[in-house]
């Protein structure tokens, strides 16, 4: 059977949910920008006028400002964002049970079930759209189509307040004209390869010939050309599904630049603690430590080495951060920003092979130690027990990356390659 | 545009709790302390007030024979649109 697959974008998101709250702003432009004091300056979201200013994402503030002199910053509110999310996931839910969130503000339905009480696709989106509007004083934008693909271009096509159906009577007229890297995983690198062959547009993408696109790209050839002609199955997942967990990190842009070694361990330790502690709470260990270093010119690297034993120490996964950072860094600049991630995780409890040369019985002593403060952080808040290292710069380690945590769009793949794309 | 200004207020509001589970707000008191009874509630729906800015469930209420609106938001408050910014 086709299916019928909605995917409904809140128009700019963050400005919208700001400029609800706070009427008096209307008819000024307006950004949502991190905090300038704590260094995270940067523009997360703009309402429509903004954009017209030519303010874009991810800009500095005072880039912002330059483009646009009148803009006014308002602080980001997380929980209220994420409240609203919820709320529209609950009106997504009166639709479908296969609702599948990209971000806090994308969300993808399967409603090919839903057609016999709910009407078919172009209906179920102007209801939704005209609920979002009523019940939660926000627009958005929905696309309609057979693919998960061509409902989220459709979503794109026409913003704000706007439905596209994408069918496959008419998506030769509206997806096949639009710039090749409008396609989901057509980032800058693989549209100006693509451009150097001569395709420029996601139609010249279809009529590409998969096998020459898999000798330029390899397997994602074969999943490129199947997103350009409608072709993807990947299903939407139903509410609620996790996907596996494949790796834990966690990274900071810190409050000021790091200048020594010491700066930088007080960082990763905060970093391994929130990292460990999460293992310890997903009942994983890693045998792959990671760390990933941004300087105060922007350039970054990662680098990563397998550990001898699977470990959740905190105390291990910083050393091993921190060997990897002494072996890797040269001090030529200053450092912005320092991630510790945790991979090649397998089940706390699976049976390993100890080592003569491991100190078996301290390693018992130190997961002690750590779950005994995961208790007492639970109880009584992050900040009732800290190392003494943190004491050496109570700017530096006023972070705490556990609760800080926030979540980001997952992969599209997180869940494996289910496009159907031919691999053979 | 032709909107009159507005603003949120919140407000004090006396409110019955079913067995069955339902809320039915019995009188609201004013910023200036004067208590206003409700007489009916028509309605309750979830919707946003754009005038005041704010979303929650929003009881249409007769009061003296007139009607107004009255949220309860999602952080346990009431509010009202005031005619003016108070």
């Amino acid at each position: 059977m086709e299916r019928t697959i909605l995917h409904s974008d809140m128009n700019s998101c963050y400005a919208s949910i700001e400029l609800l709250h706070h009427p008096e702003l209307r008819g000024k432009p307006l950004a949502v920008g991190g905090d300038p004091e704590a260094r995270h300056g940067i523009v997360l979201a703009k309402d429509q006028l903004a954009k017209k200013a030519g303010v874009k994402t991810g800009m500095a503030l005072w880039q912002a400002r330059r483009v646009c002199p009148e803009i006014i910053f308002v602080p980001p509110r997380m929980d209220l964002y994420l409240r609203f999310s919820r709320l529209a996931r609950e009106i997504y839910a009166d639709y479908t049970d296969m609702q599948e969130p990209f971000g806090l503000d994308e969300c993808w339905m399967d409603v090919s079930q839903s057609g016999s009480c709910k009407g078919d696709g172009m209906t179920i989106a102007k209801e939704i759209s005209n609920r979002i509007k009523f019940e939660l004083g926000i627009t958005v934008s929905i696309g309609v189509s057979w693919n998960k693909i061509f409902a989220k271009l459709g979503s794109d096509y026409k913003k704000p307040d706007a439905i596209t159906e994408i069918s496959r009577e008419n998506y030769r007229q509206i997806v096949w004209p639009l710039p090749v890297e409008d396609l989901l995983y057509v980032g800058r690198a693989t549209q100006k390869k693509l451009n150097l062959y001569g395709i420029h547009t996601i139609g010249e993408l279809a009529r590409t010939d998969p096998e020459l696109l898999h000798r330029w790209f390899g397997k994602m050839g074969y999943v490129l050309s199947v997103f350009a002609n409608g072709e993807d199955q990947t299903p939407v997942f139903m509410e609620d599904y996790h996907a596996p967990i494949k790796s834990i990190g966690n990274s900071t842009t810190t409050p000021r630049d790091l200048t020594t070694d010491t700066d930088v361990k007080i960082i990763v330790y905060a970093l391994a603690e929130s990292v460990s502690a999460r293992l310890r709470e997903n009942n994983f260990k890693c045998q792959v430590v990671e760390i990933s270093v941004r300087d105060c010119d922007l350039y970054s690297f990662t680098r990563q080495h397998k550990i001898k034993a699977p470990t959740d120490l905190t105390s291990e996964i910083a050393e091993q951060a921190m060997e990897l950072f002494r072996r890797h860094y040269r001090w030529r600049r200053s450092i912005r920003s320092v991630g510790v991630r945790a991979c090649d995780l397998v089940q706390a409890d699976c049976p390993v092979q100890l080592d003569l040369f491991m100190n078996e019985e301290k390693r018992e002593r130190l997961h002690r130690m750590d779950t005994t403060v995961d208790v007492i952080r639970r109880r009584f808040g992050y900040e009732s027990i800290q190392r003494g290292l943190m004491y050496q710069d109570r700017v530096l380690s006023n972070l705490n990356a556990k609760e800080d945590h926030t979540v980001h769009p997952r992969g599209y793949f997180a869940d494996g390659n289910k496009t159907g794309a031919y691999a053979g | 545009m032709g909107e009159a200004k507005s603003c949120k207020v919140y407000v004090d509001v006396d409110v019955e709790f079913s067995s069955d589970g339902r809320m039915q707000p019995k009188w609201i008191r004013w910023v200036d302390g004067s208590i206003f009874k409700i007489d009916r509630v028509k309605q309750c729906v979830r919707a946003a007030s754009r005038k005041a800015g704010g979303v929650g469930l929003r009881y249409t209420v007769v009061i003296g024979g007139q009607e107004s609106q009255l949220y309860y938001e999602e952080n346990y408050r009431w509010f009202v649109e005031a005619k003016q910014p108070c």
